[in-house]
């Protein structure tokens, strides 16, 4: 019987051969599993972009295949979608995990294929002189932890000094990447740091909260994922936390995190780098060309969330790329990256593209594989069920980040016997 | 007809007790062997070692490892995963402590350590049976993860809190890292499962294996006739938890290359591991591979006739894959409740009468 499923598996493999004459980037999607309500909107707004640039006619002529494999969050299934997509003539990862950003790391740099993670991942892959492969814009974890403080610290009148603030996170790589920055920041400017790990999946929050309760911090700082954030949310809410002093990072502010927490949610408050809402004209051109046309790739309910804008910013920086790499003739996973570490994107660029006041202008250098690093703070209106930015765009706190980032990725590269490249 | 004892004579007790006294299970073995270490590594590639191969070989180590103390000796374990866990970090601190000596003896190690953890989690086994020896193992389950995730120590204060596996090479070519090739990393678990399979079926037809049995089928009739009751459950304990640690160590110096605790080595790794010696057998050398065999690959496969194959949607595939993994389960277990283990035994009695069955 084994045979037989060998066989039967060869033969579907067979069957998946390579489609040529197309630009393959791969979506290690996760539509399953304790993650999913983070997941779906980015995967939906990933491929109807993506749907829309053939829709007008694809890069140059040339189509865009968006193949999707779904990992569930889980890093195995990650893997076996590598390798699986790897052999179609990926151009580029989006791993859409910090967990597989890390698993492929080093196997896609052997394998010389670029990988993005977009906002996640391993911070210190900023510096491009040793992560040669990876890029990790347009902003890291550390800037997000640094701007949350900068933004608690305009709030407080400009001095930290004496203040509580507790960090709610997932007890995974991904929730332990802001901790060192946080604790440097402790040190600088004087605020007593708590960590409260949340294991996975994170529904279970009753104690952390009940601390919180007990402490009484002036700010909450939330590193949460998938359900972990609603129920988050919904536990501040229980103990009266003023929700206005309570900050997820970008990937716990989107409106599947405080709709199901209803008029409680009210107030709260998360970091992002992109506008939320519809009134952009390229997602009007989603809305007309893709989902009324019934070409989307989910139901179309995500169209102007928060984690479908993401999808979409994902995929108009990835199209940009794309166009870059065919300015240097055939695409090639080696082209592509030449093309992401030299993409730039102006607000001209940015308003032509359908994207007027979306997000910042940025260019990528070779020493920096991370731009524009900024980020703004939202905050979540209950009634109106929207997302408005509170703040502007500000940057991080270079002078703790940069030596962290610095730090880091040298002994990444003392481990793994890189000589750092020289460039700017 | 083809498939008989008839005209194979054996002439001496040791010929007569082997593992498979029947010629032609002798020659399917030897072929299997030689497929697997000659052929299979020359067509191997990074997808087949990655997605199919090496899971399906380090799971069956575990399996086998668990099969020891499940199967046979009739303890249930809900550890399983805390288990590997202890292999991994054992191996990770030693190939960054120690890293000139060979990764092999590593792994080696690695599961010793875990022998010895496995033998501390195990003496609560002495007092309590059954359901509560189940409860007590999940308690080792969330208290090694916990630990693993708290100590910084045993991730070398990476800031992450994840471990990854440096580069290590075994004359000459690299197993684990980046560049090590499908075919060298395939052939060191191969290796180790045969040798694992070895031991564990040379271990469980003599003394030792006998007294684990006794405990499993009565452990007062066992103590009544002798069979030391501390001695055989503490060594299930610990052979059991060296494969386990093996594996472990495997998955995550070999396969994954990276790895985070609480994600790779949870809850439901115990579990997984335990559906595996279930669905194949409790008790069975064989059972343990058939069973990671279904574990591992059926999701492959059906994935691979669903969205590349039928090209539906991935979530609907994914979902499918787990009702029909659900209902297979459910169907195999009602036709045979012993596992595919015993489906086998049948089949191949059959096979000795065809086609003269009386």
């Amino acid at each position: 019987m084994k045979l037989k499923l060998l066989a039967a598996v060869a033969a579907t493999m067979m069957a998946v051969s390579p489609a040529m004459a197309e630009l393959v980037i791969p979506a290690l999607n996760y539509r399953t599993g304790p993650y999913a309500p983070s997941g779906i909107p980015y995967a939906d707004g990933f491929s109807d972009y993506m749907t829309l640039v053939n829709e007008n006619g694809g890069i140059d002529g040339e189509m865009v295949k968006v193949l999707e494999c779904e990992t569930g969050y889980n890093t195995e299934k990650g893997v076996e979608c590598y390798e699986q997509t790897k052999g179609q003539g990926a151009l580029i990862y989006i791993p859409q995990s910090t967990g597989i950003t890390y698993q492929l790391i080093p196997k896609a740099s052997a394998d010389e294929i670029p990988i993005w993670s977009v906002a996640y991942g391993r911070t210190s892959a900023v510096n491009g002189k040793v992560f040669k492969w990876v890029f990790n814009l347009p902003a890291t974890y550390w800037d997000a932890a640094s701007i949350m403080v900068k933004y608690a610290m305009e709030q407080e009148g400009g001095s930290l000094e004496g203040k509580k603030i507790a960090l709610v996170y997932h007890n995974s790589a991904y929730g332990k990447e802001p901790i060192r920055t946080l604790e440097k920041l402790s040190e600088k400017h004087g605020f007593e740091l708590s960590l409260l790990p949340v294991d996975h999946p994170g529904q279970e929050q009753k104690s952390q909260w009940l601390q919180i309760r007990r402490e009484r911090p002036d700010y909450v700082f939330m590193w949460g994922w998938g359900v972990m954030n609603s129920v988050a949310v919904q536990e501040a809410s229980n103990i009266r936390f003023p929700m206005d002093h309570f900050i997820g990072v970008w990937w716990s502010g989107s409106e599947g995190d405080v709709v199901p927490v209803g008029a409680g949610a009210d107030g709260y408050k998360s970091i992002t780098w992109h506008g939320a809402g519809t009134d952009f004209p390229a997602l009007q051109e989603i809305k007309t060309k893709v989902i009324d046309a019934g070409k989307n790739a989910g139901d179309g309910s995500k169209w102007g969330e928060v984690g479908y804008n993401r999808g979409v910013y994902a995929a108009a920086v990835v199209a940009e790329a794309l166009r870059h790499a065919k300015t240097m003739g055939d695409v090639t996973p080696s082209s592509m990256r030449d093309a992401m570490e030299t993409l730039g994107m102006t607000d001209e660029r940015w308003t032509e593209l359908g994207f007027p006041g979306f997000t910042a202008a940025f260019q990528v250098t070779c020493a920096r594989h991370s731009s524009p690093r900024l980020g703004a703070i939202q905050q979540w209106n209950a009634t109106d069920k929207t997302w408005t930015m509170v703040s502007d765009f500000m940057e991080p706190d270079f002078e703790v980040v940069d030596p962290l980032i610095e730090e880091d990725s040298m002994a990444y590269a003392a481990e793994n016997n890189i000589t750092p490249r020289e460039c700017n | 007809m083809l498939y008989r004892e008839a005209g194979d004579f054996k002439t001496s007790y040791k010929d007569d007790s082997q593992t498979f006294p029947i010629q032609m299970d002798r020659w399917g073995y030897y072929a299997i062997l030689a497929i697997a270490f000659i052929a299979v590594p020359l067509v191997i590639n990074d997808y087949w070692a990655s997605a199919v191969l090496l899971p399906f070989l380090i799971y069956a180590i575990a399996a086998l490892g668990l099969n020891v103390l499940t199967g046979f000796c009739g303890q249930v374990s809900l550890g399983t995963g805390g288990f590997m866990a202890v292999g991994a970090y054992a191996c990770y601190k030693l190939m960054t402590t120690f890293p000139e000596v060979s990764i092999l003896v590593h792994v080696v190690l690695a599961g010793g350590i875990t022998a010895l953890v496995g033998v501390l989690f195990g003496l609560p086994s002495l007092r309590i049976k059954g359901f509560y020896l189940a409860v007590a193992t999940l308690a080792a389950q969330f208290f090694l993860v916990w630990l693993f995730n708290k100590v910084g120590w045993f991730y070398n204060y990476s800031a992450s809190g994840q471990i990854s596996a440096p580069e290590r090479t075994v004359i000459g070519l690299a197993v684990t890292g980046p560049v090590a090739t499908p075919a060298v990393k395939y052939l060191v678990c191969l290796s180790f499962l045969v040798a694992s399979a070895w031991i564990v079926r040379n271990l469980t037809r003599g003394s030792v294996g006998r007294k684990w049995m006794a405990i499993r089928d009565m452990d007062i009739a066992a103590e009544i006739i002798g069979v030391n009751p501390l001695a055989s459950k503490l060594t299930a304990f610990a052979v059991s938890s060296f494969f386990v640690g093996i594996s472990g160590a495997l998955f995550f110096s070999v396969y994954l290359g990276a790895v985070e605790v609480g994600e790779v080595f949870g809850i439901q790794k115990s579990f997984l591991v335990l559906f595996m010696i279930i669905i194949g057998g409790l008790g069975s050398i064989f059972g343990s591979f058939a069973g990671a065999a279904f574990i591992v690959l059926l999701p492959v496969f059906l994935k691979n006739v669903l969205v590349g194959g039928l090209g539906w949607a991935t979530d609907l595939a994914a979902h499918l894959e787990i009702m029909i993994l659900g209902g297979l389960i459910v169907t195999f277990l009602i036709l045979e409740p012993h596992g595919l283990a015993q489906l086998w035994r049948v089949s191949k009695e059959k096979l000795r009468l065809w086609p003269f069955p009386h």
